[in-house]
């Protein structure tokens, strides 16, 4: 393209005026776009906030759901049950994609020829755009088909998901340990081995708890991996086995958006405003976390 | 988003010559197992998913592509046409909504904004992207809807009616334009998150010299920002599309789910994910259960071919900046 190089249109002619005042046009434009965004979020957060409010009392917290046939006074109900699930789940996941996630981390970084380390980055790259709701359809498709849907199997399917993400933040955290480090340790006798697991992951820990974090948060949200996998669940019971189905938050919410039941759909807000509580928290921590340990390889150098 | 380029020769060059330590060789083999994962899952993905889809992909052929239907003739016909429609339009829709706003909050955040005023509203615009599909979705049900039905539809039709595209008034909250609206929302964050990242990154004695030779800030962005960053540009409008693509619940909540091929927006659609989604409490048939595994093929082939697309394009941009 021509434009990198200066020509007449940056020339000061008696166009000054037209092109001052599309210069201002654009800028408040842009003003506008960012503020709208921001907007939106306050519009969306504060619809969740106002309508779940109400919700959020101790029933909600210590009582399963209850079947409501609709007669006679109404049983307290609340999300106990889908609470306790989707921390199940997601703790499931967690022991599943951390380590495969790390481990990944430091033989992409540390050990892995360049070449190599670059198809392999690719694959989790591409691994990381398959849509959730494929993820899900695999697992169901892998181990849910014959055998029935478990908690465990939608821990499998956020891992899957959440393997990419901690793998590039860790190998994002691994890259500013200084080279410097490693040679030290080398010099001193240590292994490669030893190097990397008392040199190098020690420095690298905040950025990878930090990385974990984010990837929990997210997976935390989804819905699409479970639906196949844990949505069979006996919504009145509080159940803790991982080989069976488990309620969860975004289940909750979502079985509950499509019913006509207006208390149904005051719970769905109170549940909503929880699950972006628990996101935000972790995204604070996980932010926390990232500028002190980021701050600190970064004033090593 | 690209990994910090290490420089050459990177850790991995530091090997230790001399005696075998059976602590390395351990660590490379469970490191390289676990880094092999990646491309395991992906062939294990596409074998599993093929294979069961591989009935309906025997007795539908490629004519489920073109075959509006789902579950006519007494369960016994199945196609995706409608659905590759909706999905087509929704994230091209989304697209053509979120392409000038991204672009536009990421100037603001790169280029007019000032530092305090950053570093309030770059985490708000980010925190947007966190929020979970499914709370969007129940805002997008119980709230954008019926604004939609009351407000917004009524206006858009009575001054945009004449477009075939804005026919109709909205009769129901659930529709296309909804789904727009939503995956717009879903989109903005990721594409102008990236898009700030290439525009702070366009060097500062490019735009200088621009500035010096007399050029407002527009042109600057036109003539230098905008040119310097047009692959990596490409590549987050490329990676925001497939994740619209693959957006299955907030959009099986807002869309109607209705096997139809509309052009007016007011009417209720689907998509390809939305419909897998919407069929989560079970398929009765074989059959169905293969043919919705079909759809997964079909969106895992789109999704494949975008992620790809995008991730070369990031290589190739990355690749010329470290030459620089």
């Amino acid at each position: 393209m021509s434009a990198q190089v200066p020509t007449s249109d940056l020339f000061r002619s008696e166009h000054l005026r037209r092109r001052t005042i599309v210069n201002k046009t654009i800028e408040l434009l842009a003003t506008v776009a960012a503020l709208a965004a921001v907007a939106v979020l306050i519009i969306v957060v504060g619809s969740v906030v106002r309508r779940g409010w109400g919700a959020l009392n101790l029933d909600f917290f210590t009582q399963n759901q209850t079947i409501y046939s609709g007669f006679g006074p109404r049983p307290a109900s609340g999300v106990a049950n889908a609470i306790v699930g989707t921390l199940i789940i997601i703790g499931i996941a967690i022991v599943m994609a951390l380590p495969v996630g790390v481990a990944t981390a430091i033989y992409l970084n540390e050990l892995a020829p360049r070449k190599l380390a670059g198809v392999l980055t690719l694959a989790f790259d591409v691994l990381n755009g398959i849509p959730a709701i494929v993820l899900g359809i695999f697992v169901f498709v892998f181990v849910v088909v014959g055998h029935g849907q478990a908690a465990w199997k939608a821990s499998f399917a956020l891992a899957i998901l959440m393997v990419p993400l901690i793998a590039r933040s860790t190998q994002e955290v691994l890259a500013l340990v200084p080279i410097s480090m490693r040679e030290a340790s080398l010099a001193l006798g240590a292994a490669k081995w030893r190097t990397t697991i008392s040199v190098v992951l020690p420095q690298a820990v905040g950025g990878i708890v930090t990385g974990a974090t984010l990837a929990t948060a997210r997976a935390a949200g989804e819905t699409a991996p479970l639906l196949f996998t844990s949505a069979l669940y006996s919504a009145d019971t509080m159940t803790y086995d991982p080989r069976q189905p488990l309620a969860s938050i975004p289940m909750f919410i979502f079985t509950s958006a499509e019913q006509a039941d207006p208390v149904l759909h005051e719970q769905a807000w109170g549940a909503a405003a929880v699950l972006i509580g628990i996101i935000l928290i972790a995204s604070l921590i996980a932010r926390g976390f990232a500028d002190r340990s980021v701050r600190r390889l970064k004033g090593e150098r | 988003m690209t990994v910090a380029q290490e420089r050459s020769p990177g850790p991995a060059a530091l090997v230790r010559r001399g005696r075998f330590r059976p602590g390395d060789a351990v660590l490379y083999v469970v490191t390289a197992a676990a880094a092999f994962t990646g491309i395991a899952l992906l062939v294990l993905i596409s074998d599993e998913v093929l294979r069961e889809a591989w009935p309906a992909m025997q007795k539908f052929g490629l004519h489920f592509l073109t075959t509006q239907a789902w579950g006519d003739n007494n369960k016994t016909l199945f196609g995706a046409k409608s659905f590759i429609y909706g999905t087509i339009v929704t994230s091209f829709g989304a697209l053509l909504l979120a392409t000038p706003i991204s672009l536009a909050i990421a100037l603001f955040l790169s280029e007019l904004a000032p530092r305090w005023i950053r570093a309030f509203v770059a985490p708000l615009i980010e925190l947007l992207a966190a929020i979970p599909s499914v709370v969007l979705g129940l805002w997008g049900i119980l709230v954008l809807g019926p604004f939609i039905t009351g407000t917004l539809g009524p206006a858009i039709h009575g001054s945009l009616g004449w477009l075939p595209i804005f026919a109709s008034k909205p009769t129901v909250g659930s529709n296309m334009f909804a789904a727009i609206l939503i995956l717009t929302i879903m989109m903005v964050p990721i594409v102008s998150s990236i898009c700030r990242e290439l525009f702070v990154g366009v060097p500062s004695e490019l735009k200088d010299g621009a500035l010096a030779l007399g050029a407002t800030r527009w042109e600057v962005v036109r003539g230098v920002v905008f040119p310097y960053a047009r692959a990596g540009i490409a590549a987050a409008l490329i990676l925001g599309l497939g994740r619209a693509l693959g957006e299955a619940i907030a959009v099986t909540q807002v869309i109607g789910n209705n096997v139809a091929i509309h052009a007016d927006l007011f009417k209720p659609g689907d998509t390809l994910a939305s419909r897998i989604a919407g069929q989560y409490q079970g398929a009765d048939t074989a059959l169905q259960v293969a043919s919705l595994v079909y759809l997964a093929v079909i969106l895992l082939v789109f999704s494949l071919i975008a992620n790809l697309a995008a991730q070369l394009i990031v290589r190739r941009v990355a690749g010329r900046h470290q030459i620089r």
